[in-house]
């Protein structure tokens, strides 16, 4: 048993066996009857969907070739394993990019149709799962199915946001966005209030491809969900010619003390993002590296959470009620002085995922991380699900490592039509978790 | 755009090598022994832009087929100017131990079949008056330890032969490069646990390359291992038989 990988939060830290896949063409370990798999890629879900507590996880990093690449039309099949990085360095050149992208690019190709991830342009083309035009699953009793819209239709659907469960994906076929050069106009607007945000996205959803904001968790009353508003289009002159990509220049490499980031220090960093932007509007182009990826700049940032890790918390609620509810939960966390050091502020679009079990859906969705401080930060998070719960949302699963089993049920009422299609020599920590189930 | 042959082409390290000259547009030709894996990398190669690309599947131990390696990737590739020769085996040293079989075998692999290669390769680069020779031997051929001393004999008989052949073809303007790697993080040494001293196959690869570019006699990769094996073979022998590495 292994306790080398972690998810990104790390926490929980569980023991498990590791089997490394290298070749698509490779057959799973020999099974014995108890024996539960995961796939594993590059353990940037948060919480425990990548982890599999006294079953196999299945490592996928070195399964990372390519296949096909149709130039004209912007189709690539590649391995599962492919990291988004490595995907990028190839097809931005060949003025190609993913029609969705995550916040980092250390997440192999796997992962996000795992995930069903979603990017800053859901509100115009809907979730990762909505661009992959087939893939091959590799089921525990050897077989292996194309999977499409029109082919196993059903379990492309339940692979799609299915956390790995459905079987291994081995190869996808994925649909590219056309570019003009690797740089995004930008434009950055301080906003004071949590109304200016919604007026901000309702201007800006048209015009602009990629919307999503930054809130001060800590602010409170008059100033409560001020933050900074920013928009980009990919740009369409070319830029300079040469490629530079940023490399990572720092790496934390030790868990910080885990009084590093308390109440005092969020506070001020917070305070200092907000003012450190000191006119109303500021435009200009950046490489997309440095637009998408901010945070990949500095390797294992998750270390400065100290040794007990963090909590993501990522919710989605209807618009209707949107601003009433983000407004209560920013609230209930800066009233307890829980501040998170990044929060996430984003509308999603109509368009909705073939994913069966997806997280996102039309509404407004909100991202906080929290310092692990044990028992009080747990409270807190069941105190938003209650709220969440009340208005009809959702709880990301690759965000999450402590909902109760009914929350997830209350926000995936799909969830037994979905379980039909899992593996039966499939599971994970999460999944175990969420249904209440110790064997499954 | 050189014309590279690369033997072992399924190993982590080849592989990173070949997407280099692949992303330039080189021309390959592959051998392995694993038809399936064979293919995998040969359809990345082409997709990462390699100009043109020839694969043959074959046993490396099968020592009367290595001519028809030589044959048929000049006639995919017309000439060669780089050979890189990249397979081997990580012996169980316990069970060579224990089996004379066994260690035959593996010497057999991983040397006797790669001086095979050499001889072949030597004498066409050598008729052309031009080419190179990479070779991947490891740190471990540069003194004998009771943990892996099969693996160790290969690969020191194995750098000695490249020695020979490097002041051989010296007046000729062929190359001969031996590459010594240490601890690599590939298929290979999944059963290891990693620390500070392993590096990752990309970092070797690219390292391979410039040597090969500056026609580098004998290169360690990552470089600090020339130091680590200067202090390994400076302990004295009636010190270092009584170590356990």
């Amino acid at each position: 048993m292994n306790d080398e990988y972690l998810s990104w939060g790390r926490y929980p830290r569980v023991k498990q066996e590791v089997q490394e896949f290298h070749w698509r063409s490779d057959t799973l370990p020999k099974l014995t009857n108890h024996d539960k798999f995961l796939p594993y890629g590059m353990g940037r879900s948060y919480g425990d969907v990548c982890l599999n507590e006294g079953g196999t996880i299945l490592s996928t990093n070195s399964m990372a070739r390519f296949i096909t690449f149709d130039l004209e039309n912007g189709l690539i099949r590649c391995d599962a394993g492919v990291c988004l990085k490595d995907l990028l360095e190839f097809i931005v050149p060949h003025g190609w990019f993913v029609q969705v992208t995550p916040g980092t690019k250390y997440v192999t190709l796997g992962g996000m149709i795992a995930n069903d991830v979603h990017g800053k342009n859901h509100h115009r083309v809907g979730t990762f799962g909505c661009h992959v035009s087939c893939f091959e699953l590799l089921r525990s009793d050897g077989r292996r199915l194309i999977c499409s819209s029109n082919q196993n239709s059903d379990l492309f659907a339940a692979t799609i946001g299915g956390l790995g469960l459905t079987g291994l994906i081995t190869w996808a076929e994925i649909k590219l966005k056309k570019i003009d050069g690797p740089y995004i106009d930008t434009e950055s607007i301080r906003f004071d209030k949590l109304t200016e945000f919604f007026e901000l996205s309702r201007d800006s959803d048209n015009a602009w491809e990629y919307t999503v904001a930054w809130v001060d968790s800590l602010a409170k009353g008059n100033h409560l969900g001020r933050g900074l508003f920013m928009r980009g289009n990919h740009s369409t002159t070319a830029g300079p010619d040469k490629l530079s990509p940023i490399n990572q220049k720092l790496t934390i490499p030790f868990d910080a003390p885990r009084y590093l980031l308390n109440k005092y220090s969020i506070k001020f960093f917070n305070n200092a993002y907000y003012r450190k932007q000191v006119s109303k509007t500021i435009h200009k182009p950046q490489y997309f590296d440095k637009y998408f990826y901010p945070l990949d700049g500095i390797g294992q940032w998750n270390r400065l959470y100290g040794k007990k890790g963090l909590l993501q918390y990522q919710c989605v609620v209807p618009t209707d009620t949107g601003q009433e509810v983000i407004s209560e939960i920013l609230k209930k966390c800066s009233n307890k002085g829980q501040g998170s050091f990044l929060s996430v502020l984003k509308i999603f679009g109509k368009l909705t995922s073939p994913g069966l079990l997806s997280f996102p859906r039309e509404g407004v969705t909100l991202a906080l991380d929290f310092p692990n401080h044990g028992i009080k930060t747990f409270l807190l998070l069941d105190t938003l699900d209650k709220i969440v719960t009340e208005a009809g949302g959702a709880v990301y699963p690759a965000k999450d490592a402590r909902m109760a089993s009914a929350s997830f049920k209350a926000y995936y009422p799909n969830w037994n039509e979905f379980e039909k299609h899992i593996d039966p020599h499939f599971s994970s920590s999460f999944w175990r978790r969420v249904t209440g189930k110790k064997e499954n | 755009m050189p014309k590279v042959l690369i033997i072992g082409a399924t190993s982590a390290i080849a592989q990173e090598v070949a997407k280099l000259y692949a992303a330039d547009g080189s021309q390959l030709f592959l051998v392995a022994r694993d038809k399936q894996k064979l293919e995998q990398v040969t359809q990345d190669l082409s997709v990462r832009g390699a100009g043109a690309i020839g694969s043959l599947s074959l046993d490396l131990a099968e020592i009367g087929r290595h001519e028809n390696i030589l044959s048929e990737a000049k006639e995919t590739l017309c000439s060669i100017d780089i050979a890189l020769i990249a397979h081997g085996t990580l012996p169980d040293q316990k069970m060579c131990e224990a089996s004379v079989a066994q260690t035959l075998q593996e010497l057999e692999i991983n040397l006797v079949s790669t001086i095979s290669l050499l001889t072949l390769l030597a004498n066409y680069f050598e008729k052309n008056g031009k080419g190179c020779l990479a070779v991947i031997t490891s740190v471990a051929g540069d003194r004998g330890r009771q943990s892996n001393y099969i693996y160790g004999a290969a690969k020191g008989g194995l750098s000695i032969f490249l020695q020979g052949l490097r002041n051989r073809l010296n007046k000729t303007g062929v190359c001969v490069l031996t590459i010594k790697p240490g601890f690599v993080d590939t298929p290979m040494t999944k059963g290891f646990k990693k620390g500070i001293l392993w590096a990752q196959p990309k970092q070797v690869a690219e390292a391979i390359i410039i040597a090969i570019q500056k026609r580098k006699n004998v290169v360690y990769v990552p470089w600090f291992w020339r130091w680590i094996m200067v202090i390994i073979r400076s302990i004295p022998e009636s010190i270092f038989k009584r170590m356990s590495l």
